[in-house]
This record gives C-alpha cells, structure tokens and sequence, in this order.
C-alpha cells in the first residue's frame, strides 16, 4: 500500500516535469514488493486454527520432557536452593553477613531488586501497551513475556524483605491496624513504592491468569490425562468460548490494558523517586523517572529475547516467533537504550551546569574513583556495544541478538550498581566515605534468584502454553469476517 | 433455570466464523431471541449478531476505581492526619501532593480487581457443569469450530422446525442438548 502511494506521487510529479519515466514508477513499485517481502511475517503462512493450536498445546500435553530440560531445570533448582541457603544464614545471623556497612546502606538487595523489577516491565509494555497501539506481532511473545514479568517481579520482591533486617516484621511495610496504633509514614517514597510493587504484581498476575483463562480450557479439552483434564478444567473455570463471555472478555482485556499501562510507567518512576527524593548526589535529580523506565523497558526487551531465542528454537517455534519479533524488539532496544544513553548524558551536564561542587564531585569520582573500571564497563555494555544492533544483519541473527542481551543485562545491573554503591560510598563528608565489598552471601542470594526465575520459566514452559493459542488463531487469514 | 427441561437446546455446527456469523444473523433475524454462538477466539460482532448489546463491565470498572482512589486517599488522610498525626521533618500532617502516588495505586488496584471479578461474575463463571459440554463434538469448540445454540426457551423453539431450520443455514452438524 505504502509502494502504491509513493509511486503515484512519483507519477503526479512527472506530469509537470519532462522526464516521466513509467520506468521508473515501475521500478519503485518492485523496490518496494521487495521490501515488503523482505519484512518478515508475523506468522508464517500454512497454518489453520487446528495446527497452531496442535503445535502450542503439543508442548504442554504430548511433548515428553528431554534430558536437556532435566538438567536445565535440575541446575536452577539447585541454584534456587543455594538461594534458600544463603536466606536461610542471613535470617540465622543478620545482615552483618552483607557488605552492607555504613556509608552504604543499601548493597546488592536494593541494586537486584530495581534490576529484577526493571526486567519485569517489559511483559507488561508488550502486553498492555502494543495491544492498545494494536502491534499485533505481540500475540506470539506476549504470554510468556508476561510470565517473565511475574518471575522477575517474584524475584524483585524477595531483596526488600529480607533487606529490612528483621524480615519476619516485614509486613509492618502495609497499614494494618495493630497494637502500637500506628500507620505507616505515607510522605516517603518507600512506602509509595510498597503500594506500587504490590499493585504491579497483582495487576500482572490477574492480567496474566486473564489472558490464560481461553488457553486452559483448550487444554482441558484436549487433554487425555484425567488429572491434567481435571486441573486444566477447575482453572479455566469452565469457559466456554460464549459470544456474550467473549465480548465482556475483550472489553476487560482491553480496560486492564489500559489500567495497566500508566501503572507500569508509574512503577519504575516509583522506584526512581526512593532515590531522586533523596539528597545524595547522583541520585537528587529530575531525570530519574523517565530514564529509569526507558531503562527498565531497555533490560526487559533483553530478557524477552534471551529467553525466546532458546524457547523458539528448541520448542521449533521459529514460524510464531520470526525475524520480524527479533527485529522488532532488537529496534526497541535501540530506542530505549539512546533515552538511557540520553539520561547519562544530562546526570553528566547537570553536574556541571548545576555548580554544585558535590554533584560535580560524583561525576569525577565515577570517571577516576576506585570504581571506574565499572563505569566504563557500564557505558561500553548499555551505550557503545548495543550501537551494533543499526546492522540490520545483526538484529536478525539470533545468536548476535543473545550475545548483545547479554551484554545489556549486564550493563543495566551495572548502572543500578553505580547508582547505589557509588553514589553512597563518598557523599558530603570525607570523614564517613568507604567502600563496598560484597560478601559470597551477596552473590549466593543474586545468582540463586537467578535460578529461582529460570526454574519458574522451566516450569511454566511445560505446564502452560507458552504463547497465547487463541490470540494467535486471531492471526490466521481465515479469522476475517466480513459484516 | 425454574423448570429443568430435559433438552437445554438445539446445536449447530460450523467450519466458519463467517459461516457463525451468517447463520447467527439469519436465526435471529428468523425471531429466534434465546440464541447463544461460541467460538475459539473472539469474532468482532458476533456478541451483536445474537442480541448481546448491554456490555456492564466498564461501568464495573469505573465504580471499582472511583472506590479505590476515595478510599486510598481518604485512608492516608485519616491515619496522617486523624488518627494518629506525626510530626515529620515539619510536614503538615495533611500533606496532600504526596498522597497522590498511592492515591493513584489505589484507582489501578481496584479498578483492575473490578475487571477481573467483574467480568467473570458478569459471565457467570466459574461454572464447573455446563449443557453444552454435555455435546461430544463441542470439545473443538476452543479448537476451530463454531457453534451456534437456539435455547429450548426459546418461544420459537420447535425441535423439527429448528432442527430443519439449523440444516438450512449450511451446519456441518446438528444436535440436540440434553441438560
């Protein structure tokens, strides 16, 4: 259509000029048949309502577990129980086994906890915000995006409970009414971002189990084991595809989606202000809220494909989740990565253009302190290496794309390091700077979260579908009506 | 359900949803009004075809949020400022601009639960027995086939009349379901 348009502007010009070519029109229109063909499709044609859902349900119900699963799940449940470990002492002894000492409060907890919950916002910008722009490329990532959400928010939730030093207390946090007669202080973000963590992961775990409901009933339908048919059916609640079910359905979707959309904006910004509400430089700063959510959206796309690279081609999904899902998350990471870029760039001319000498010092100390060695790591990792993805040779091969993730993951967390320890590690007073040395306990509680998240992906991968069977039936030529 | 009729209603069959959605319009336009179509996705008009014209859920969703903003707000206000004030940092105890944040938390918790709960009350569910299940072939219906069912409560309803009418619209089957 886009071909079209342009040729016949083409051809409007040529009626005043000389040179009017049909050639040329022709030409165009072919360059631009194949750029149409060269763009990916969301689906790749063949396929009817029964084969997608045979292929997506055959996972769950037929497909035998390989060995591979086996010991892909068996290793992160070994590293979920490290994890339990390392809570397990810190519970018996205290947060003393931390790095955590005065001047930095806050170590690796709250550094994974805004690294997790950042993770996590991408589930819901792809299945909240692209329904409402009506991307409908979504539908094949959407479902286990939104599980990757809940899993990272699970995981995000862990650190600030057991970072409060008596853990057992930790629903103290939630206004209840209790003997001591008082409230929590609501003029503190900290409280704010109570309310907004368990707002999130309620929000997402309905919308999530919301958008299951037509998909259970699938697989209670074709389920042959009784107990499978007996769990799939009590969980899908006896859905029955009703036109009048469906039409109160899609206007609940729709409406959660819009609810959903300005909260997971309002969650990082949330987030951000435990910091920029602070007086600390390098964290009292404006820009905190937008760049910590491109931020987030920016690690989320890079979780989203380090996990669908390996799920499309073992589960043999590549004709659900093509080139066009790679390309197209690949572009988003671009984008929120030069916001990100764009956010280091202003924390850097503020503390110049501000002439506040503590600001400025911040900016010094990351460039030639003790830790600079991870600034730079952090700026070749989220601002340099990630500049390779305007290849378009690269957004489309897998394996590029699962490196440079990689390399995002890491960065993000390392610019949530940056922010807190060296932040933190020499404000105001020369007197009280120190520095942050994480413990094996630290490292044990990150990496077992870790694999708490990937065991609850291997989990999810073989009792649920991964992708959302009757968004995708949507998708088929043979879906359209006419009135 | 006052009195329990052994047949809950006729069902038809199609390979389609244009052919659901064709033969929903001719039965109801035929002035058959108990009418119900189900479908493995959600087919744009359909709900319209059969009479479905009053959707509550966003008024359910509206009510939900309003509840939740006053009472979130109205919940801060009451415990700063009634109940037990604190004086922090020379804060007034009523400081309004930072209860807009949970205030706001508050208007998506309660307009999503309202969503949630709302629509699937709206629709009845859960419902662990339904007559349709009762249907061998219904299994595909969240597969890729279409049903389309006139209720024996129908004032229309005549099991050979329908039955004949139903063959008429081109269905791949016809059966009868008991209740």
């Amino acid at each position: 259509m886009k071909g079209r348009g342009f040729s016949r502007a083409v051809e409007d010009t040529n009626k005043n000029g000389a040179l009017a070519p049909e050639a040329l029109t022709k030409h165009m229109d072919e360059q631009y048949k194949t750029v149409d063909a060269q763009q990916a499709p969301v689906i790749e044609p063949g396929y009817t309502f029964a084969t997608v859902t045979e292929k997506i349900s055959a996972i769950v119900l037929t497909r035998p577990a390989s060995n591979g699963w086996f010991v892909g799940f068996g290793i992160a449940f070994l590293m979920t129980m490290m994890m339990l470990y390392a809570i397990g002492f810190l519970f018996l002894k205290g947060v003393g086994i931390w790095g955590v000492t005065i001047p930095i409060g806050w170590g690796f907890a709250i550094v994974n906890f805004v690294w997790w919950i950042g993770i996590g916002h991408a589930g819901t910008l792809i299945s909240a915000i692209l329904l409402l722009l009506r991307q409908s490329w979504r539908n094949s990532i959407n479902r286990f995006a939104e599980a990757m959400t809940l899993f990272a928010v699970a995981c995000a939730g862990i650190f600030p409970a057991i970072h409060v030093g008596r853990p057992w207390l930790a629903y103290w946090l939630f206004p209840y009414p209790n003997t001591m007669k008082v409230w929590p202080q609501f003029r503190s973000p900290l409280i704010w971002d109570v309310f907004a963590v368990s707002t999130y992961a309620t929000v997402s775990a309905m919308f999530w189990f919301i958008g299951l409901i037509p998909d259970l009933a699938t697989l209670r339908d074709r389920a042959t084991n009784p107990a499978a048919r007996l769990i799939y059916g009590a969980l899908s609640m006896g859905w029955r595809g009703s036109a009048r079910h469906w039409h109160r359905y899609e206007t609940a979707y729709l409406l959660l989606a819009g609810l959903a959309t300005p909260l997971v904006l309002s969650v990082h910004t949330v987030v951000s202000f435990d910091f920029a509400v602070g007086i600390v430089p390098g964290w009292h700063t404006t820009i905190f809220p937008p760049y910590f959510v491109a931020g987030a959206i920016y690690s989320g796309f890079a979780m989203v494909l380090m996990l669908a690279i390996p799920i499309r081609k073992i589960y043999g999904l590549e004709d659900f989740i093509t080139e066009r899902h790679l390309q197209n998350s690949a572009k988003v990471m671009l984008a929120t990565g030069l916001i990100v870029a764009y956010g280091y760039g202003v924390e850097a001319f503020m503390s110049w253009y501000s002439g506040d000498r503590y600001d400025a010092f911040t900016i010094w100390n990351r460039l030639h302190g003790p830790y600079a060695p991870w600034y730079y790591s952090l700026l070749a990792c989220n601002i340099f290496i990630p500049q390779v993805l305007w290849i378009r040779k690269l957004r489309t091969s897998p394996v590029a794309l699962f490196m440079i993730s990689g390399v995002i993951l890491v960065g993000m967390w390392l610019e949530r390091f940056i922010i807190v320890v060296v932040s933190l590690h020499r404000d105001f007073l020369t007197s009280s700077w120190g520095m942050y040395y994480p413990t094996r306990w630290d490292w044990m509680t990150y990496i077992g979260t870790i694999g708490m998240f990937l065991a609850a992906m291997f989990l999810f991968l073989r009792l649920l579908p991964s992708i959302s069977i009757f968004e995708m039936r949507t998708l088929l030529p043979e879906a359209e009506v006419k009135e | 359900m006052a009195k329990r009729d052994p047949i809950y209603g006729m069902m038809a069959e199609f390979d389609t949803p244009q052919a659901l959605i064709d033969a929903a319009r001719k039965t109801h336009e035929a002035g058959y009004q108990k009418l119900d179509a189900y479908s493995p996705f959600p087919v744009e008009g359909l709900a319209e075809e059969i009479g479905f014209h009053h959707d509550e859920v966003p008024l359910v969703v509206l009510i939900g949020g309003i509840i939740g903003g006053c009472g979130g707000y109205l919940m801060q206000w009451w415990m700063s400022a009634v109940d037990y004030p604190l004086n922090i940092g020379g804060k007034p105890p009523h400081s309004w601009p930072a209860f807009i944040i949970i205030t706001f938390e508050m208007t998506i918790l309660f307009a999503a639960i309202s969503a949630v709960f709302g629509m699937l009350a709206l629709n009845g569910l859960p419902m662990p027995y339904h007559p349709v299940f009762n249907v061998p072939r219904f299994a595909m219906a969240s597969k890729d086939r279409f049903f389309l069912i006139v209720f024996s409560s129908d004032p229309k309803y005549n099991p050979p009349i329908t039955r004949a009418f139903l063959e008429g619209l081109s269905a791949v089957s016809i059966s009868e379901v008991p209740s």
